[in-house]
């Protein structure tokens, strides 16, 4: 899955310029979604085999495989710790959050 | 044009059949069950060309529903009582997706104490849930008013849900003459529905339910408050087109009966109206100067149409087959909001009455509207009052 895009939103200056109803554009992401992570997985690339494990499992589809090493997007991760629980290899290991942000 | 005898539960699928749906989600509950049988007899003998869906809950129903009209089909649902409950969770979607679906209503008690038959509890509980809602007082109008729902509701300024109510048992069940109208008519004034903006499509693909937090949450639901209340004039256009193709006016948001003098007006909504109507001529016989107001919408709600007819009426009293405990009726609380919204202070009187399926009378009537004759000639009277009480309170 690649990183998703996002889509400048700017709010209707007049309330007829709502759309009817709660339905958009599809791949319409307005703004990054991560602000609850309280530990953020970490890819150890040099144990990390390739094996899309994670890939597969993460529920928010975050991992990134469109380069030649797997990356997590952070602006969309919710630090559930899926994927380092999946992971065969022990390649992901689950980080404070603190320690990044100070 | 043909005419048959036949019960309320019959109309509506009658109505159902005429206005062509797509698909019908529909779980069976009494006393709604007869519409949703008949549907199932329609789609088997082919003389209605729709997918009959088999669902496994009232909660399925109303999503399916959804689900056929958010690409743009016309979709039918029936429910009742603790089948409206639970299938609660997914009114609001359906209004807050703008989806025009139709579902009729058979209007029976709610849990506890247990009870099959008809009041309007149920209904009143989803009034904030969005749809519009309008209550029907004989067969031959919930026919009618199926056909018109979905006209009024695939308008493209409107864009809502409409629930048509009915009284459990007193009119889902019992029978009377019902002009059925020509399906070419109906086509003609129904036309088949015309793919929403909001659709999902395969060229155009969409998400549907999206979430709108802080930022813009209030000003979809302010857009949702404005075309509902918009939908006024809608729904006052479409009982006009109505009438002038078929030669039934309805009086769109509300019925006014030999108002213009009345001292004292009750307010009613539903099959008791039509009880109210021959009690009424009585009375009139009498010499007393009483009135009836037939409300038929409860959302969007009439506020000027109603202040407009009650202006020079001493006392009115309102009819209410529900109550929210703790307070009163609520449709009492909506009339006596629009009346003092509109600077007027006639003397009001609740009536609570008809709940479990408990009987309203003749007699019960009669003495509702001497009741109000009094309160008009000053003599102070009981805000609450419940109608026909078997013991001492």
């Amino acid at each position: 899955m690649n990183k998703p895009k996002l889509k400048k939103w700017q709010d209707p200056d007049e309330i007829s310029k709502f759309p009817m109803g709660a339905t958009c554009k599809s791949d319409n992401l307005t703004s990054i979604n991560a602000g609850w992570r309280t530990f953020r997985p970490v890819i150890d690339q040099s144990k990390c085999i390739n094996c899309l494990r994670c890939f597969l499992v993460c529920p928010d589809g975050v991992i990134d495989k469109s380069g030649s090493e797997l990356e997590i997007d952070y602006d969309f991760c919710k630090g559930c710790g899926v994927c380092a629980f999946e992971c065969k290899v022990k390649a992901i290991t689950m980080k404070k959050e603190s320690d990044f942000n100070g | 044009m043909v005419k048959k005898f036949i019960c309320g539960d019959d109309a509506v699928a009658e109505g159902v059949r005429l206005a062509r749906p797509h698909v019908i989600s529909a779980y069976p509950i009494t006393p709604q069950t007869v519409t949703v049988e008949k549907l199932s007899e329609f789609v088997e003998d082919g003389s209605l060309k729709a997918e009959y869906i088999h669902v496994e809950s009232e909660h399925s129903a109303l999503a399916c529903a959804i689900g056929v009209s958010s690409v743009g089909a016309r979709a039918f649902t029936a429910t009742s009582s603790q089948g409206l409950l639970y299938m609660a969770e997914n009114l609001p979607y359906a209004s807050g997706a703008r989806m025009p679906i139709v579902m009729m209503v058979a209007n029976r008690s709610i849990a506890l104490p247990w009870s099959i038959y008809g009041d309007q509890m149920d209904s009143m509980f989803l009034l904030n849930s969005g749809w519009i809602q309008v209550y029907v007082e004989d067969a031959q109008e919930a026919l009618d008013m199926t056909i018109q729902a979905y006209k009024i509701a695939e308008t493209r300024e409107v864009m809502l849900p409409v629930m048509v109510n009915l009284d459990g048992f007193v009119l889902t069940h019992t029978y009377e003459v019902v002009e059925i109208p020509a399906q070419e008519m109906v086509d003609n004034f129904l036309p088949t529905i015309k793919m929403p903006d909001n659709s999902m499509s395969m060229e155009d693909p969409k998400s549907l339910c999206i979430s709108a937090g802080n930022t813009t949450n209030l000003e979809f639901r302010i857009k949702q408050q404005i075309d509902t209340e918009n939908s006024v004039s809608v729904i006052e256009k479409v009982d006009k087109e109505f009438g002038d193709m078929f030669g039934r006016y309805y009086g769109g948001m509300l019925e006014a009966y030999q108002c213009e003098d009345a001292e004292a007006v009750l307010v009613a909504t539903g099959s008791i109206t039509g009880t109210s109507r021959i009690v009424l001529d009585e009375l009139r016989k009498e010499g007393k100067k009483v009135g009836l107001l037939k409300l038929r919408y409860l959302r969007p709600f009439p506020t000027a149409k109603l202040a407009e007819i009650l202006e020079n009426v001493k006392a009115v009293g309102v009819l209410d087959k529900s109550i929210s405990f703790g307070y009163e009726g609520s449709i009492f609380t909506n009339v006596n909001s629009a009346l003092l919204q509109s600077g007027i202070m006639p003397e009001t009187v609740n009536f609570i009455g008809g709940l479990g399926g408990r009987d309203i009378t003749k007699q019960n009537i009669r003495e509702m509207f001497e009741s109000l004759l009094a309160s008009a000639s000053g003599e102070k009277q009981q805000t609450l009052q419940y109608v026909n009480v078997r013991c001492k309170l």
